[in-house]
């Protein structure tokens, strides 16, 4: 037998295996889309008016982003004293915040970037309100060290800037590895979204019934008509932009994990710790980015967009990375106790019993034992089940970064500076505020930019393969 | 030369003259200090012992707030003494977490304070304000290069150790056990 002509097996050839073939595959887009029908559906959401809860949630979201606004205006105006911090926790919620929201910034180049050149194909239907939740958590990660220092005004010392007074940033100092780390990532994440965004927004341009749609959209469409050309070159700089992109998604964390591991603080001091946050942070990113895609094909109808299956392959990424945190945690105390340092032992028996205990074990059964669900498959393709559990995580998700920063600190060295640290209304006013800030920004993308890359689910129909049997059958390739 | 300081625990009574002396001396805000008294106490009762310390920055020759501070307002200055250049701190707390000491707080103005060695005192030839008052002259300072120094002398004729040397910041406050 001649196996070179033997005919590839295609994702069409799969998706139509008969049932309880070891091939079959669920497809990737229901519902007998076409090209048209795509466009139809996911222009529709933009160009018509959101439905009612659309503006409930907005709403809600707004009132909680004037509330950060009152309370950021009131902690410059007052200082970081406002807050619960004290000798010896001088790193309180708001940098527990910063971590959360750098961790929830993770998912979305992961998908864009990561899986793209892996060309894993299930990535098209959630990677573009994923960037765009990566762009909106990076804000709201970046307002929290901002406004934790306490003179915001001369926040751009930071920065390598010749100045009068001959100051220079210390390069051997972590939390600038951060301020570089983060707007790199902030940058080079919002020009993948924007390279993928524009063949759709020369779509909405191409559709806009009014003038100022059509002139807005022309011009964020930077002129692009579709051409040979053009596709050369989109494809070409989102290649790059993906390969320049993937080591992002490792360095950010890693590099927010440097914050803390290049400190000499037990609990803190340990090479694990960049792996450690980065599987964290893609768990969070993941879990957060189910929550918003549940929460989306519901509200505008997507479900043949993003499907059980799409659902599903989330859930699995969570549960791995799921339990490369537990991994992780039960490591901490391995690596406590057979390092016989004392300090680090006493500061992981405190956190499984001391006064933060609480805490550790919200942790521990949010992210490890909620995920261990995800192993029945029949957990993984309910909904109800995935969304519930997607948030359980997210909160586990905060509550690691609340017992890695605040036990530790409040737990250190020398028992006489030990102190307990509670939150103040305006910790929490803040926090709260920041999923405002965050809402906000989402709701607006998607009431006024396709939450779904056009483009991307088109290339992966069956109609765009150029061997499927459509054109075959009418001769036209 | 490298400026350090010998506290002789077993002399300390925790009277805290030194706590006053150096809120006076250096304007420190009320509610916050730059050195502190602590008493331990260890054994089991009957068999109990107490030590009396007065802490303050442990001004470490490998500090870990100047190696986090972004801005490089955390410095050594003169004689290794570790510094803030209260212009140049923007207040990010990072040497805070990072101080195994705890030695460090925010001054209401915004910037990080701590103990600075009294270098305006020191640079006149003077003994730090904590020094100067102690009623049962329990510390000594100087330069811990000079083999001269009372500080030098005093190291070699007693026993005694530093907080925390695992934390590898070789400190230059020594407690005469």
């Amino acid at each position: 037998m001649n196996i070179l002509n033997k005919k590839p097996i295609r994702s069409s050839d799969t998706a139509s295996v008969s049932p309880g073939s070891m091939y079959e595959e669920v497809p990737l887009i229901t519902g007998n889309q076409t090209f048209s029908s795509v466009t139809e559906k996911i222009c529709s959401i933009v160009e018509n008016d959101p439905p009612k809860m659309w503006y409930v949630l907005f709403g809600i979201s707004l009132s909680l982003l004037l509330m950060l606004v009152g309370s950021v205006g009131y902690l410059i105006w007052e200082g970081t004293g406002i807050w619960g911090l004290n000798n010896p926790v001088g790193w309180g919620w708001a940098i527990v915040n910063f971590v959360f929201w750098v961790g929830i910034g993770h998912a979305g180049t992961l998908i864009s970037a990561v899986l793209y050149l892996f060309r894993q194909k299930w990535r098209t239907s959630i990677n573009r309100f994923a960037e765009a939740m990566t762009i909106f958590a990076v804000i709201c990660a970046l307002l929290f060290p901002t406004i934790h220092v306490g003179r915001i005004w001369v926040l751009y010392w930071f920065f390598p800037i010749p100045n009068q007074m001959e100051m220079w940033p210390n390069f051997r100092s972590p939390l600038l590895w951060d301020v570089f780390a983060v707007s790199i990532y902030f940058t080079v994440s919002l020009l993948f979204w924007y390279v993928g965004l524009v063949p759709d927004l020369a779509t909405l341009r191409d559709r806009a019934k009014t003038k100022a749609r059509r002139v807005l959209f022309g011009i964020l469409s930077l002129g692009w008509r579709g051409g040979n050309r053009h596709w050369r070159h989109y494809e070409l700089g989102y290649l790059i932009l993906a390969g320049l992109s993937t080591p992002l998604v490792l360095s950010v964390h890693s590099v927010v994990s440097t914050d803390f591991a290049t400190s000499i603080i037990p609990g803190w001091h340990t090479t694990i710790f960049p792996p450690y946050f980065v599987a964290g942070a893609i768990f969070s990113g993941f879990a957060m980015v189910m929550t918003l895609a549940i929460i989306a094909r519901k509200a505008f109808g997507m479900e043949d967009f993003i499907t059980i299956g799409h659902l599903e392959k989330m859930a699995k990424i969570i549960m791995v990375t799921g339990l490369m945190v537990g991994y992780a945690y039960s490591m901490e105390f391995f690596i406590a106790w057979y390092s016989g340092n004392e300090y680090e032992k006493f500061t992981f028996i405190n956190r499984a019993f001391g006064n933060y205990a609480w805490g550790y074990w919200i942790m521990v059964s949010c992210n490890v034992l909620i995920p261990q669900f995800f192993w029945s498959r029949k957990m993984r393709t309910n909904v109800t089940v995935l969304f519930i559990l997607s948030i359980f995580v997210n909160i586990g998700m905060w509550f690691e970064r609340f017992v890695i920063i605040v036990s530790s600190l409040s737990r250190d060295y020398i028992p006489s500076s030990w102190d307990y640290y509670s939150p103040t209304i305006w910790d929490i006013s803040v926090f709260l505020g920041s999923f405002g800030l965050f809402f906000t920004l989402f709701l607006l993308f998607i009431r006024f930019l396709p939450m779904i890359s056009m483009t991307e689910v088109k290339g992966v129909l069956p109609q765009a393969d150029p061997h499927h049997d459509m054109y075959h059958n009418s001769g036209d390739k | 030369m490298r400026y350090g300081m010998a506290i002789d625990a077993l002399k300390c009574v925790g009277c805290s003259d030194c706590v006053v002396a150096c809120q006076t001396e250096n304007n420190v805000p009320i509610g916050y200090c730059r050195d502190w008294i602590v008493e331990k106490t260890t054994g089991t009762y009957p068999q109990l012992q107490m030590e009396i310390r007065s802490e303050r920055c442990n001004h470490c020759s490998n500090a870990p707030c100047v190696r986090s501070c972004p801005t490089s307002a955390s410095h050594y200055g003169k004689g290794g003494i570790v510094l803030v250049d209260e212009n140049a701190c923007i207040g990010c707390k990072a040497c805070i977490a990072s101080c195994p000491y705890d030695a460090r707080f925010i001054h209401p103005e915004g910037y990080v304070d701590k103990c600075t060695f009294c270098l305006h005192r020191v640079e006149k030839g003077q003994d730090p304000a904590c020094v100067a008052v102690c009623p049962t002259k329990c510390m000594y300072f100087g330069d811990l290069d000079d083999p001269r120094s009372e500080v030098s002398q005093i190291m070699k004729k007693r026993k005694w150790k530093t907080l925390i040397p695992e934390a590898g910041t070789s400190p230059n406050i020594f407690y005469l056990i």
